[in-house]
């Protein structure tokens, strides 16, 4: 059995990444999926979080809210809605937003969209991990 | 016959306009490799969801439960709307001409259908709302930078009214951008969608049911769909400027060359007219 499979991840802006990749780790919309060579077929819908794989022996980081994983023989498909390189995040602005995203939640009585703000929370709170671990 | 100013006066008036031409010509040119790139850099994830879709299409082929997705709903269709992709400026040839006779004709072929209109750009706008016609949206002045947020938020729109059933049908006319200097005009159905099932049905580990999943694919694909139309349509509107006015540009250049041969014409003949003025009072003081 081979021991790389072929990973791509895909924004509909562009294609960020398609490598040969040893193991990825990648937030579906249940929990985290480990993936190795010769995972059997599988399609996942994905949550907002960190994935890492590991390419040439470098683990890299990034960071995708939402969309699809599709695993097929030698192959690994990420579609996600938004995608962000670990090196691409910029701290101060991840930090605003969490906390933009807490102020809003604290006074939810006014009519705040309670859901997109979690959401944007999540996400701050997933970039900002990203980013720590690039470090 | 014109005087040698008038001609002059002429000239310049014609050479500044090509100034202009050549320097709009150079904008496209530059914008539209921009175009182009934002083009083929969309295209892998519209390919690759498109084979997600296929597979879990086919993974679900005997499942009578996905006839009753609502974005698949199969009704006659006696409310249409008409997604038409537009430029905001004119300078580009046939470009929206071409756009808005296709719409023309795309309502006269559905006499029975009520059409409505989902104007993405100013002229197809600006030609519509003269009309008797419901113009149910209008986006203008997206084409400038195309945000995927943008495309998503009409065709979410589109998709919950085909869903409640207010419309039974969403086609979308946009121009496809092929070459520098061909474009092809897209007349296609995006709702209710068409699903191609892929050839055989792979045996996936689903995390979600594969009905579920399937909804959530279909309002993006044609999120997608609509997206990747917005982005063609601005390569092409691009190219399509750039060679409009690089014919232009050369249109007058051979203006400027036939008003030259005749200012030089004209100035001779002066000449000659003089020189047997002089020639001839000499003759006659003698």
């Amino acid at each position: 059995m081979a021991d790389t499979f072929e990973l791509e991840i895909c924004t509909p802006d562009r294609l960020l990444a398609r490598e040969r990749v040893t193991d990825a780790q990648i937030p579906a919309a249940n929990g985290y999926l480990g993936l190795l060579p010769g995972h059997a077929a599988l399609m996942a819908e994905l949550g907002t979080g960190e994935m890492s794989y590991t390419a040439e022996g470098r683990v890299r980081h990034l960071v995708i809210h939402g969309g699809f994983l599709e695993v097929l023989q030698d192959h690994a498909r990420v579609l996600t809605d938004a995608a962000e390189r670990a090196d691409e995040i910029d701290d101060k602005r991840a930090q605003e937003s969490l906390r933009r995203a807490q102020e809003r939640l604290t006074k939810a009585a006014e009519g705040v969209d309670v859901a997109r703000a979690l959401n944007a929370m999540k996400r701050a709170e997933a970039r900002l991990k990203a980013a720590a671990r690039n470090k | 016959m014109p005087s040698l100013i008038d001609i002059r006066r002429r000239i310049r008036s014609v050479k500044n306009t090509q100034q202009i031409t050549r320097a709009m010509k150079m904008v496209s040119a530059a914008k539209l490799r921009r175009a182009q790139e934002r083009v083929v850099s969309a295209r892998p994830y519209a390919k690759l969801l498109q084979q997600i879709l296929s597979d879990v299409a086919a993974a679900l082929a005997d499942d009578e439960r996905v006839s009753e997705l609502p974005l698949l709903a199969q009704r006659p269709e006696s409310k249409i709307q008409l997604l038409l992709v537009t430029a905001d400026k004119g300078l580009a040839g046939a470009f929206n001409t071409n756009l808005i006779k296709s719409s023309q004709l795309f309502i006269e072929e559905h006499p029975g259908a009520v059409v409505e209109i989902e104007a993405i750009g100013r002229k197809g706008r600006d030609f519509w709302r003269k009309r008797d016609l419901t113009v149910s949206g209008e986006y203008i002045g997206l084409s400038g930078k195309v945000q995927y947020s943008d495309a998503a938020g009409i065709a979410k729109k589109a998709a919950e009214r085909f869903s409640k059933g207010e419309i039974d049908a969403v086609y979308l006319i946009n121009n496809e951008f092929r070459s520098v200097v061909s474009t092809n005009l897209s007349v296609k159905r995006v709702l209710p969608v068409e699903i191609r099932a892929g050839a055989e049905p792979v045996d996936f580990i689903f995390e979600q049911p594969p009905a579920q999943m399937l909804a959530s694919l279909l309002p993006k694909y044609v999120e997608i769909a609509l997206y990747g139309a917005m982005l063609e349509s601005t390569a092409a509107e691009h190219a399509a400027r750039m060679t409009a006015m690089d014919a232009a540009t050369s249109n007058a250049s051979d203006m400027i060359e036939k008003l030259t041969l005749y200012m030089n014409r004209v100035r001779q003949a002066s000449i000659t007219k003089e020189i047997i003025e002089v020639v001839s009072g000499a003759a006659a003081a003698e």
